[in-house]
């Protein structure tokens, strides 16, 4: 997974994401900010959803979908 | 203590994309139907299951006729057996008046097997076999007929009776919409329908006793049928002082629109399309304008999607969720295309069974089929739905219970909510013996040779 795109975003607190090397800007929910910083922090998806499993209230199969779709939509994004 | 879970989103933000108008979408969501939880049904009837509301039904013909005889005095209606010929159906129909329009000779064997009486049915179609003419004239049916050979059919089927009978004709004219269903009947215009009167009065075993249109279907445009009563006045006057006759019945058969959403039209039913009582007022307002009191002839409607299509839905389950390469969300849900005819043409109202928060998006609904044909929805405005979410399709009473077809997969149940709020089966699930019951297998054919 190349993080190099997600290295360089300014993500503020309130779900605001800039990417200051296209100029696209981004909004996100808790959850997603919250994928996002662990992914920024080099978690694989399995670590991610074990972050993401003792933090929510969330089950795993829910999770593995959740956290997988969110991925496929950064690529499409072209922010992984 | 952990935090509660919402589904995840990121969306990326776009400027200078504007939409001249405001839509609606639902952002709740639809636990029951007619009072009844939508768990209850599935619980009992398994999912995908088609389910219909005796009470909307009766209220939909109890508001047609009502109005349509309101405003004439010989309104008469038959409810369109194509449109839904599950027996339970029609049943409520014709306890609540209507008689039998059939437009086969399956459809007439369907009607008279539920105890409708011959003379109590009106038989259309383009295409009757002779026997069963002879059966429906026989019985006294309204047959009318579709071209000149159909014509001479009926001449047999009479003469093989020994007794004159009784006829219509179907036809067919400009109304200003376009495209014009120009295949049934006989040609106004060109006096192609006044020939085909002559040649039934010149017969022996025929005579004209009404006169049948169908202009269209899904119409948009009242007018549309004002130009048709006019014209089939028009007729009638022509061939009562011609043949020195009276016509009894004129017959506009159906074609008034639901409130579904037909696709490439921009605003929603609600506006698109106009109040059913628009397009009674057309006809009726012209037959009172265009007719002398002594004249009245009884006046018939056959009326199929205005009645039930809002008086049915398709509870069904999303079985998986699937990002598209392009980035479209899509779901795959239990009932597809195969039961579903209507989703060529028509964007379904679609409904969630319980609250689910997180970001809406278009989404693509998916059926089961192994076939790239098999969408339900092209687009769908909706939350991130997990797996096992129920989905309520909507308005789905007209055409799907007729034109779907067994293929991959069985047809599911249809339940009817009766007035009481019990929920009956009318249609059970098929099974495998429903379709393998008509083949046979020569015996040649019946040992294997699998390689090892």
């Amino acid at each position: 997974m190349d993080r190099d795109k997600l290295a360089v975003l300014a993500i503020s607190e309130s779900g605001f994401i800039f990417d200051p090397v296209t100029g696209h800007s981004y909004t996100a929910n808790s959850t997603g900010l919250r994928i996002l910083e662990l992914l920024k922090d080099g978690k694989d998806m399995e670590g991610v959803k074990s972050a993401m499993a003792d933090e929510y209230e969330a089950g795993e199969d829910e999770l593995s979908v959740d956290i997988n779709d969110f991925i496929e939509n950064l690529k499409k994004y072209f922010l992984l | 203590m952990k935090k509660e879970y919402v589904k995840p989103y990121i969306k990326k933000q776009t400027a200078g994309v504007m939409n001249k108008f405001g839509v609606t979408y639902n952002k709740g969501h639809r636990e029951e139907i007619e009072g009844v939880p939508v768990a209850q049904i599935t619980d009992k009837f398994g999912s995908p299951v088609f389910v219909l509301s005796e009470k909307i039904i009766r209220e939909r013909y109890r508001t047609i006729y009502s109005y349509f005889s309101s405003k004439y005095p010989k309104a008469k209606m038959s409810w369109s057996y194509k449109t839904n010929y599950l027996d339970a159906v029609c049943s409520v129909l014709h306890q609540e008046g209507e008689t039998a329009e059939v437009v086969s000779d399956f459809e007439y064997q369907k009607a008279r097997r539920l105890g409708v009486p011959g003379n109590k049915i009106i038989y259309n179609g383009p295409y009757k076999p002779l026997e069963s003419i002879v059966t429906a004239l026989k019985e006294g049916a309204m047959v009318n007929l579709d071209n000149f050979d159909e014509i001479i059919k009926a001449e047999e089927a009479a003469k093989s009776l020994g007794k004159k009978f009784p006829v219509g004709i179907r036809v067919t004219m400009d109304t200003g919409v376009y495209p014009q269903w120009s295949r049934f009947g006989f040609v106004i215009e060109n006096g192609n329908a006044f020939n085909a009167v002559k040649r039934i009065q010149h017969s022996d075993y025929l005579r004209l006793e009404g006169i049948h249109c169908h202009i269209g279907t899904f119409m948009l445009e009242p007018n549309a049928y004002k130009e048709a009563v006019k014209k089939v006045v028009q007729l009638m006057r022509k061939i009562e002082k011609e043949f020195e006759i009276s016509v009894s019945y004129l017959d506009f058969g159906g074609g008034f629109p639901s409130r579904n959403k037909l696709k490439g039209t921009y605003l929603p039913p609600e506006v698109s399309v106009q109040p059913v009582e628009n397009f009674i007022d057309a006809v009726a307002d012209t037959l009172m304008e265009e007719l002398e009191p002594k004249e009245y002839p009884e006046v018939y409607l056959e009326t199929g999607r205005a009645i039930v299509d809002e008086a049915g839905w398709l509870i069904t389950t999303v079985d998986a969720v699937k990002r598209l390469p392009d980035g479209t969300k899509s779901y795959i849900i239990d009932a597809g295309v195969n039961l579903l005819y209507t989703s060529a043409w028509y964007n379904y109202h679609v409904e969630i069974d319980r609250e689910i928060r997180g970001a809406y998006e278009n989404s693509i609904i998916y059926g089961p089929l192994c076939m790239n044909i098999d969408v339900v929805v092209e687009s769908a405005f909706l939350p991130p739905l997990p797996k096992g979410t129920r989905l309520i399709l909507s308005p789905m009473g007209a055409y799907n219970m007729t034109q779907w077809m067994q293929f991959i997969r069985y047809r599911p149940a249809v339940a009817m909510i009766m007035t009481d709020r019990s929920v009956e089966q009318i249609r059970r699930p098929e099974t495998l013996q429903d379709i393998v019951g008509p083949e046979s297998v020569p015996a040649k054919l019946k040992k294997f040779n699998f390689k090892e």
